[in-house]
């Protein structure tokens, strides 16, 4: 990739362009420095976020407030997943660790791409907390307590956090409108967790976990229980832009399937709210 | 249709009378904005149709065009599921009766949505060209699903960025998840466990996101009507 190109490029259309981000001197000097620092995959985000400052976009705080609040959940999924098909005993062999496993290293991918990512626009990743998978805060006696022993509440936390990891994605998209490649690798990671989310749904309803499971959510039930309430509250919602989903223009849509067919965002502060018991 | 030029003057501008400028500026501005992945689309996006080549359906201009280009795909995958659901492939199950009739439901409420929320703006309703799908066949059958619900995801991550409106923005997401969840099952159903494999995740565990012109290059198979997207945003 030839930086100097592309920047030579936007002079063509744009003569000011140096004017907008600073001195040809200091935009080159920059470039280099970040290409000998980061990861080629996150050359466009350093590049977004020069750009930010010029045209209009995301302000870097935003994005970087944004980014490191990811990077929390994908670390809190990531360890997961990887003590889970670590613990001999708790996922069947065959299909079900091999799927795990796919999920597994697509969470390290995240972390490792939304860490570079942040450094990449000028930020620091925040450190990996401490987790709990219990939910007791550092006790290890939460609510989940059998969580690394007993498979079926290992698969109801897995399919708990992928449902809210969707919802948060989506809560903070608004945040990063016009982000161009900022917003498009939110987007592109939000939708592997909606991958995810689909099938361990699936697999809890093979595994006799729960026979009624689909792969989308339906109403607002959680398939599992009082506990994870939280994230699930909210996703009953029909009406999409004050336009009433339920038999829309005759056609019979159905309230379930009129909730299916929408998933619901969670606010930063729900989100926390959900993942801080996990959290020492 | 009536496109949207007239109500978005600055935008219509540049496309309408300085073409050659706004592709330079396309080449420039987004393209080296969005890095390595954005150049090389870019070298492909800007195909346009020939100078007076007649489209039946123009997508217009603006989060409204976006909106209108989202209406299309789900148009499409609402009339390839209703069609699933009223031919059962033979051999169906319960199991794959009930998922795809929710699927049918899903993509109908989509379409049904943005027709409505784009009230006189909508394009009209599309001709789809199912010649080369055998829905009598499980495999043509859910081959096909996989393929629309891979594209759709694609189509729905690439379109964010040229969304205007957070508010479009978190409607976007909201039903891209859920194309997700049904391309997640889709490939299940074909093969367990290739609900999100290296075919659509790359190595930095991202789904795929492509451009409308890249997406309808695809969905044109299946679409009899001629579709102008050149006036969308890029």
């Amino acid at each position: 990739m030839n930086l100097q190109n592309i920047i030579g490029e936007i002079e063509k259309t744009d003569p000011e362009v140096y004017d907008k981000l600073d001195t040809r001197r200091n935009v080159m000097k920059q470039f280099r420095t970040m290409g000998s620092r980061i990861a080629i995959a996150a050359v466009p985000f350093a590049l977004g976020s020069m750009f930010s400052k010029a045209y209009g976009q995301p302000a870097g705080s935003v994005v970087l407030d944004v980014f490191n609040y990811a990077l929390t959940l994908e670390y809190l999924e990531a360890e997961f997943y990887t003590k889970a098909v670590a613990t001999a005993g708790l996922i069947p062999a065959g299909a079900a660790t091999g799927a795990i496993s796919t999920i597994r290293d697509h969470e390290n991918s995240h972390v490792a791409f939304l860490r570079a990512a942040i450094s990449g626009a000028g930020g620091t990743p925040v450190t990996k907390p401490t987790f709990d998978f219990t939910a007791g805060k550092g006790l290890g006696n939460g609510l989940f307590k059998d969580v690394f022993t007993n498979y079926v509440t290992f698969l109801a936390v897995a399919q708990t956090f992928e449902d809210t990891g969707v919802r948060a994605y989506k809560g903070r998209a608004g945040e990063l409108v016009k982000g161009g490649a900022l917003l498009t690798a939110a987007l592109n990671i939000h939708s592997v967790e909606a991958r995810h989310a689909a099938h361990i749904r699936q697999m809890r309803k093979s595994a006799g976990h729960n026979t009624t499971i689909k792969p989308w959510i339906t109403g607002k039930d959680s398939g599992i229980g009082a506990v994870v309430q939280a994230s699930y509250d909210g996703e009953d919602l029909t009406t999409q832009a004050t336009i009433n989903i339920i038999n829309i223009n005759g056609t019979g849509i159905s309230a379930n399937a009129a909730s299916e067919a929408f998933d619901e965002p969670l606010t930063k502060a729900q989100v926390l709210a959900i993942v801080g018991p996990f959290i020492v | 249709m009536v496109t949207k030029h007239e109500t978005e003057p600055a935008e219509g501008k540049i496309i309408l009378s300085q073409k050659q400028a706004s592709r330079r500026n396309f080449l420039g501005y987004a393209g080296a904005a969005l890095g390595l992945g954005g150049i090389m689309v870019a070298g492909t996006s800007c195909k346009k149709g020939s100078p007076g080549t007649y489209f039946e359906v123009d997508l217009g201009s603006g989060d409204a065009g976006i909106l209108n280009y989202a209406y299309a795909l789900e148009q499409l995958e609402a009339a390839f599921y209703t069609q699933v659901i009223a031919t059962q492939y033979s051999g169906i199950t319960a199991n794959e009766t009930a998922l795809l009739t929710d699927i049918r439901d899903h993509e109908i409420a989509h379409r049904e949505f943005f027709k409505s929320a784009l009230g006189a703006g909508a394009i009209k309703g599309l001709e789809v060209n199912f010649s080369s799908i055998n829905f009598g066949n499980r495999d043509s059958v859910l081959g096909t699903a996989k393929a629309f619900e891979d594209l759709g995801v694609s189509a729905y991550n690439g379109a964010g960025r040229l969304i205007a409106s957070p508010d479009y923005l978190l409607l976007a997401g909201k039903i891209v998840s859920v194309e997700a969840r049904h391309a997640a099952l889709i490939r299940d159903l074909i093969s367990n466990g290739s609900f999100a494999d290296s075919t659509v995740i790359d190595g930095n565990g991202l789904d795929t996101s492509r451009t409308p012109s890249e997406v309808l290059a695809i969905a044109r198979t299946y679409i009899k009507t001629t579709i102008d997207e050149s006036h969308l945003p890029s």
